[in-house]
């Protein structure tokens, strides 16, 4: 092994090429950013354009999903459903969801009653869900963060594009809902549940109220899922284990003797829009519950942050 | 390396357009299960070059360039691309292609490629098309980029990854086995495609395991072995590192390996028909005459230049060998 030696020296040659290397890089400044950095207007100005257009393509993946768009599909069909079965169960008025055969619009409300304990969720978690983990996933998560989209923006970015989903998924189940009941029953004044009536105007006010109380919900959700979703790399399962914490949730809330704790479930607080259907309209319970979906946004917005920010990108 | 890395870390970012595409120092990763991927790697790729960054499989060149791009964090040490402090800075700047390609299965080529250059802040949405076309083009795509990646070969889709490095303006690329899963035509098309970017001034980084492959186009070449860097220089450098030997083809080889050893030869290895010797500064008109002389019959003479790839073996098994 007597080549040893001439290919040792070779190297200690190479070795100080490269701390020769080294101290000449120790040179001028680096070039200054200034003119179109972050801090000038005109580079803000660019930044802002440049999120702009990260959220379109974020909204477009995933309005062009195929998985996702099922899953509108099923959000605007479960309205359709539970009206045409009360249409062909006959009337029943005295229940809630039985007023609906007197007044179409209540159908919304009555939707809404219907689908935001697990469907609504369930089409929020998925998305949610999966938008960390299944870039991860995919391997494009390492593509994005050395395109590079940067870590928080990302992170802001998807999350935006979450709230998004969420808002065009329950617009999507009061529009569904509003049409159904517009066509299948008589509409009119709506009696309240508080007895009192409102004119046919201000129920269609009320049902926008819902259908943003509804998503401020889901964007509560969408928070916890992203947190999730950054702590794995699969996303079948940050999405399973946001519907299960919803599901457990719900149990929990339903047991009598865990009553200390319902307030800090996320659930229990979703039911709050029926404060739409009072009169007046209940703002400090609808109130209370806004506050408990922006705590829920602020803690898992952190930890989403936290892990995102520090997690080493392997996949 | 006498630096400590607070004070390489300040040269770095000092580093004017001028200074090294890549330098790193003390660049550590140990994985949570206490295993060493990159243990103290001093790199330097100056700016220009076409790096042939070698190494056998698990020796720690993706952990690496996963350090250069942000994407995982040292334990220790630091590293720099292009000068810039921290890798987000520089990245608009680089093209990247980190172990193989991947892309969204439901959309097309031309949308994948979109897509990415959504995610660049710095690009330009206005011309977004051209670019896209241009890069397909340019990889050989340009018929495919309506077709779903879902339905691309495996060829193909090292092709996208290949043509989403070359979307904007790029000082440095980094090359994960760029070549991987290409037929040989694909191959030859990569390596002229790297030439091709590096004649334009861009730097590029190109991990690989075959040797072949950077010996025909890179400029300087860097070995890994079990995380450590074992070799770094110029392809001329670590060519010329290797001595020559000197093969005699003779009927007397024991004659012959008496009359090298006279000569003043070492390493002498005598086989039947033949021998051979490490030449070193010998001069083989010398040799030849020497055996002459001493009445041996001269059948047949070579100097014999180790190859890249002798380089290559004698470092990385000499790298696990004193790791055993």
């Amino acid at each position: 092994m007597s080549k040893v030696g001439p290919l040792g020296e070779g190297l200690s040659v190479s070795a100080g090429v490269q701390a020769d290397s080294s101290a000449v890089s120790a040179g001028p400044r680096a070039r200054s950013l200034s003119g179109d950095g972050p801090e000038s207007p005109r580079g803000a100005l660019a930044g802002v354009r440049a999120g702009v257009r990260l959220l379109r393509s974020e909204i477009g993946l995933t309005f062009r999903r195929p998985r996702n768009l099922a899953l509108l599909g099923v959000l605007a069909v479960v309205p359709l459903v539970i009206g045409v079965a009360i249409r062909a169960a006959g009337d029943g008025a005295d229940s809630f969801v039985g007023q609906v055969a007197g007044n179409g619009l209540v159908l919304t409300f009555a939707a809404f009653f219907v689908m935001l304990p697990l469907v609504l969720p369930l089409a929020v978690g998925v998305v949610a869900g999966d938008s960390i983990a299944g870039e991860a996933g995919l391997g494009t998560l390492r593509y994005l963060l050395t395109a590079p989209a940067g870590r928080t923006r990302l992170l802001a970015l998807k999350y935006a594009n979450v709230v998004v989903f969420a808002v065009a998924a329950c617009a999507l189940v009061a529009v569904s809902a509003l049409v159904t009941g517009l066509v299948l029953f008589p509409v009119g004044p709506v009696t309240l549940l508080s007895g009192s009536t409102i004119p046919l105007a201000e129920g269609l006010l009320r049902i926008g109220l819902v259908a943003l109380y509804a998503a401020a919900g889901m964007a509560a959700l969408g928070a916890l899922a992203l947190a999730i979703s950054t702590l794995t790399e699969t996303s079948i399962g940050a999405i399973a284990t946001t519907l299960v914490l919803v599901v457990v949730a719900q149990v929990l809330q339903a047991i009598p003797q865990l009553a200390v704790i319902e307030p800090y479930l996320l659930t229990s607080w979703w039911a709050g829009f029926d404060g739409a259907l009072r009169d007046p309209v209940a703002t400090d319970q609808m109130g209370q519950g806004l506050l408990v979906f922006a705590a829920y946004i602020v803690v898992c917005g952190s930890i989403a942050w936290a892990r995102f920010t520090s997690r080493d990108i392997t996949a | 390396m006498t630096t400590t890395i607070d004070a390489a870390g300040d040269a770095m970012t000092a580093s004017p357009a001028g200074g090294p595409a890549i330098v790193t120092r003390g660049l550590t990763k140990r994985f949570r299960g206490g295993q060493i991927a990159v243990d103290h790697l001093d790199l330097t790729v100056p700016r220009g070059a076409v790096f042939g960054f070698l190494g056998p499989n698990g020796s720690g060149k993706t952990t690496t360039i996963r350090m250069l791009l942000g994407l995982v964090t040292p334990t220790s040490g630091s590293s720099s691309i292009l000068g810039a402090a921290s890798p987000v800075q520089a990245l608009t700047r680089v093209g990247a292609l980190v172990e193989g390609p991947a892309f969204y299965p439901y959309l097309s080529g031309a949308a994948n490629l979109r897509r990415f250059d959504a995610a660049d802040p710095s690009a330009d949405p206005r011309t977004v098309g051209r670019r896209v076309a241009e890069a397909l083009d340019r990889v050989g795509l340009a018929a495919a980029a309506k077709k779903r990646y879902r339905a691309y070969s495996l060829g193909m889709r090292q092709r996208l990854a290949i043509a989403a490095t070359l979307l904007g303006p790029r000082e440095l690329l980094v090359l994960d086995e760029p070549t991987n899963g290409l037929d040989p035509q694909g191959t030859r098309e990569v390596r002229n495609l790297i030439k091709d970017v590096a004649a334009g001034g861009t730097t590029v980084f190109v991990s690989s395991h075959l040797l072949a492959e950077v010996e025909q186009m890179c400029t300087h070449i860097g070995v890994m072995s079990t995380g450590r860097l074992v070799a770094e220089g110029t392809l001329t450098e670590l060519r010329s590192a290797s001595v020559p030997r000197i093969r005699v083809e003779t009927p007397d080889s024991s004659l012959a390996a008496a009359a090298l050893t006279a000569f003043g030869l070492t390493n002498i290895i005598p086989a039947p028909g033949e021998v051979s010797a490490e030449l070193g500064d010998a001069l083989p008109e010398r040799v030849t005459a020497a055996l002459v002389r001493e009445g041996i019959a001269v059948r047949g003479l070579q100097v014999v230049h180790p190859t890249l790839e002798d380089v290559f073996v004698h470092l990385t098994g000499e790298g696990f060998d004193v790791e055993a």
